[in-house]
């Protein structure tokens, strides 16, 4: 971990705010930057670059109240191996995409990993935030404590923001600690089925922490203490699915994950979906596909909305084309407005969600 | 008292004719939608913080989406404030009315619309009860997981408004972390969709901050939650303690074992006995403290569980431990609980529920100043709360019809949620801020932030009609109460510019 003195971290938060200012004054664009290992995601920002990721460092971690506080530009990988010499995680599991991920561009950009469904969005973990507002003011919303409904939340507001609501300067997270036991099941079982047998195990209290479906087989994973982790998985039999399956599905390495030009279509779980153009892995029991196809982003994205989702062109937009399903106009104005609230100039990360936002 | 809205420190709208609305109003709805006589008003004068009053305007009662875009619509129109209530059961007067409002009641928006047990949700209008909810869904093996000890009576609109919490939510989330979607009203009467029917939506996460908005960004029309299958056990300890401190460290202890109960209460003697007297559930009234420490799920798990929290509880200080015999026993244990706030009738005319949240490792030191800040104040203090969460409830005994009784309650609740705050919590946990704790806003928030909050309300509500003078101070309160700005001692960012 880079050890700072008070007084570096001190005048880096300095200098971040000066630069905001003066952006905020000229007018000019800031592209904000923590790994950057998330370029490719939202559209392109042109603009000057931020780099968040030396404002880092644990500000505070306290197992025994399952909350940890650190500084935007934090490693995550530094944070998950933290956590877990206290037999804690983050409940997300969000996708890390190289070494230098931070913490502040997993909670920008709002990705959560295969235990989504069971544990929570990103934005669920996160109890509090501090973020450089568009006039270099740094803006405190939530705190430490779960239970907190004091002023707006801004703070879960930030988490898939991806940046353009403000610089994430410091980021407070509830955790989680890991369950006893973990087992993982596979079965060879087609889409069509495997969907109608999702469908009965969600109705019951079972231990699910992973529901994937990789094209092939049905994999579940079960987590929790160890009498309904066993009884579960006796019941269901199967095939043992590695470890490492979750992993690279969770870090987005599995098979198809790879396709230069890759959608995420969030829909219904229970959505019948079965006609899709190319190939398919299915997370969150159904509700997330990774669809690797090069038909016209208006039928997919149509495709999506029919089953009462959306969809996201997660990997291999063009230059201008549209990554996030387009918001009807009275959300989109709401949207507009809100960024205005947040950052008057328009200098965080303009474009990168929405052409205009 | 904070009842009174002024002129000076609090948003306020030039009056408008009370014949004129009621006309513009009557030619919009229909018979029977609104209520105008003043002793017809009276139910509406207050919410479950009866010490504020105030009379609105005109009481709107819309059977629809369409008559609420009516009403919200006209006093766009005309300038006037409206105030959203549900069941009226709010701690902070959030539905208190403010000057010359129309209040607009959604409690005959009350079916429940559909209930899809694949999908695992709920679709209902705002108006419906919260316990309606799990009874309608438990035919299906399913339940709404967050249950507000006024789940009874509270409507779900108003628990979106609030992000309402209770005592399952220390494992099975808030409101906010129980919803799929939401339909609300702006005061132009245009009607949005936040969230879906898939786990997330494109855009800035709307819902979540729609979530605990306390009627200040929009009016909740309609409301998707997500439902969870019923555990198959559940199983309830009662430990007794000698000391409070003691039974404060056994519940750090006890999540710093990994252990997540589905729910982890805590009582004081005087909160106990009242109990005790009111529900006859069985409690040691010569304990200083109780936990109720609930497990659920396996069997065998649960058996393993409590094992471990015996342990603890006892390692603590616990001088008895006792597993609800049977599930008759585990009701009654409960039941207790949840009658504690009624019993409170026992002990003094009146209590002032407090609602603020600390780090769960000061709760021995946090107990312990309140016992003495009560002493102080000369006011009997009782503690009965969400101690899993570290969300306190301090309630504190006074009588309204002595001079001056509720003032000193209210300083004396000023005083506790600063303690709140310099530990590093916050005012509240999930009461509300309303118009009650408005002055402590000024303690917990700086001005850059509150100018934030009232810019994200103006993004929603230009006009700045909906319920006003509630959850945000304005810049003018703030200094008028003189609070300083501080987090532990410290204000964060001290060096940076704060505008
Ligand atoms: C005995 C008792 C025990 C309680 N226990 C708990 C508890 O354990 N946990 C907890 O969280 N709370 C608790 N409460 C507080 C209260 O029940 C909750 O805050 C509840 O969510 C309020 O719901 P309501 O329908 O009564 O809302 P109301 O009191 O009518 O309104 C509350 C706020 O919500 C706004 N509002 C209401 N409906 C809408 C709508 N449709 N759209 C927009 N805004 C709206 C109002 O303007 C107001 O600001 C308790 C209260 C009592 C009296």
């Amino acid at each position: 971990m880079p050890t700072s003195t008070a007084s570096e971290i001190r005048d880096f938060a300095d200098e971040l705010a000066d630069r905001v200012r003066a952006a905020s004054a000229a007018r000019t664009p800031l592209r904000i930057v923590g790994g950057d290992t998330k370029a490719f995601y939202g559209r392109a920002v042109g603009g000057e670059r931020l780099d968040v990721s030396g404002y880092a460092g644990v500000v505070d971690y306290e197992p025994s109240e399952l909350v940890i506080t650190t500084r935007a530009g934090t490693r995550i990988k530094e944070i998950e191996a933290l956590l877990a010499r206290q037999n804690q995680r983050l409940a997300f599991e969000p996708p890390v995409l190289g070494s230098d991920s931070t913490l502040g561009g997993v909670v920008a950009a709002g990705l959560a990993g295969p235990r989504r469904p069971f544990a929570g969005a990103v934005r669920d973990s996160v109890l509090g935030v501090t973020v450089l507002g568009g006039k270099g003011e740094a803006l405190r919303f939530g705190g430490t404590v779960f239970k907190n409904v004091a002023g707006f939340d801004g703070f879960r507001l930030m988490a898939g923001a991806l940046g353009c609501l403000g610089v994430l300067l410091e980021v407070s997270l509830r955790v989680a600690p890991i369950p006893a036991s973990e087992l993982s099941r596979s079965f060879d079982l087609s889409w069509p089925a495997a969907q109608a047998w999702i469908t009965t195990l969600m109705r019951r209290p079972l231990p699910l922490s992973g529901v994937a479906h990789d094209g092939e087989r049905l994999h579940l994973r079960l987590s929790g203490p160890s009498a309904a982790v066993a009884a579960a998985a006796a019941e269901f039999g199967g095939e043992e699915t590695p470890a490492v399956f979750w992993e690279d599905l969770r870090h987005r390495r599995t098979g198809s994950l790879g396709a230069p030009r890759l959608w995420r279509l969030s829909v219904p779980r229970t959505a019948a979906l079965n006609d899709l153009p190319g190939p398919a892995i299915r997370d969150w029991g159904g509700a997330e596909i990774w669809l690797d196809s090069d038909a016209p982003a208006e039928r997919i994205r149509t495709f999506a909305a029919e089953a009462g989702g959306h969809a996201t062109l997660y990997r291999g937009a063009g230059p201008g084309e549209a990554v996030f399903s387009p918001l009807p106009p009275g959300l989109f104005a709401l949207h507009k407005r809100l960024k205005a609230a947040f950052d008057p100039a328009g200098v965080f990360n303009p474009g990168r969600m929405y052409e205009g936002l | 008292m904070l009842d009174q809205f002024d002129i000076a420190l609090d948003p306020m709208f030039p009056p408008v004719d009370r014949g004129r609305l009621i006309s513009a109003l009557s030619e919009v709805l229909p018979a029977g939608a609104l209520v105008t006589k003043t002793e017809g008003m009276r139910v509406y004068e207050s919410d479950g913080l009866a010490a504020y009053r105030g009379l609105p305007a005109v009481v709107a009662l819309p059977r629809d989406t369409g008559e609420v875009r009516a009403v919200l619509r006209t006093c766009a129109r005309l300038g006037v404030p409206v105030v959203a209530r549900g069941a009226g059961t709010g701690l902070s007067g959030g539905a208190l009315p403010s000057p010359g409002c129309v209040l607009l009641s959604l409690s005959r928006m009350s079916r429940i619309l559909a209930i899809d047990p694949d999908a695992r949700t709920a679709r209902v209008q705002p108006g419906v009860r919260n316990l309606a909810i799990s009874e309608a869904a438990a035919p299906y093996g399913l339940f709404y997981a967050p249950d507000p000890s006024s789940q009874l009576a509270c409507s779900i609109g108003g628990n979106v408004a609030e992000n309402a919490g209770g005592v399952h939510c220390l494992k099975y989330g808030l409101t906010v972390h129980n919803l799929q979607a939401l339909e609300i009203m702006t005061l132009e009467g245009e009607g949005l969709t936040l969230g879906g029917e898939a786990l997330d939506a494109p855009g800035f996460d709307l819902m979540a901050l729609m979530t605990g908005s306390e009627g200040l960004l929009a009016v909740v029309t309609e409301v998707t939650v997500r439902l969870l299958p019923s555990p198959s056990h559940a199983q309830v300890m009662l430990a007794a303690f000698a000391d409070v401190r003691q039974a404060g460290e056994a519940v750090a202890a006890i999540i710093a074992a990994g252990i997540i109960p589905a729910g982890l209460e805590m009582m004081d003697r005087l909160a106990l006995t009242a109990a005790e007297e009111h529900t006859h559930a069985g409690y040691p009234t010569d304990a200083a403290a109780i936990l109720l420490c609930e497990l659920d799920g396996a069997e065998d798990d649960i058996a393993e569980e409590l094992e471990r929290v015996a342990a603890i509880c006892e390692a603590a200080g616990a001088v008895q431990v006792r597993v609800a015999r049977d599930e008759s026993e585990r009701q009654l244990f409960w039941a207790g609980r949840k009658g504690a706030f009624p019993a409170m009738g026992r002990l003094a005319p009146d209590y002032y529920c407090i609602d603020g949240t600390i780090p769960r490792r000061r709760l021995p030191d946090v107990l312990e100043a309140i016992g003495r800040l009560s002493e102080e104040h000369g006011l009997a203090v009782a503690n009965v709360f969400h101690a899993g969460d570290g969300n306190l409830h301090p309630l504190i005994l006074y009588d309204a019809n002595e001079d001056g009784g509720i003032e000193r309650a209210e300083a004396l609740g000023g005083k506790i949620l600063e303690l709140c705050v310099a530990m590093g919590g916050t005012i509240t946990g999930e009461h509300g801020v309303g118009r009650e704790k408005i002055n402590q806003m000024c303690a917990q928030f700086g001005s850059a932030e509150i100018e934030t909050f009232f810019a994200i309300k103006a993004a929603f509500d230009p006009a700045g009609l909906l319920n006003p003078g509630k959850a945000i101070p304005t810049p003018a309160r703030c200094v008028e109460h003189g609070a300083m700005h501080v987090h532990a001692g410290k204000a964060p960012f001290a060096h940076l510019d704060r505008f």
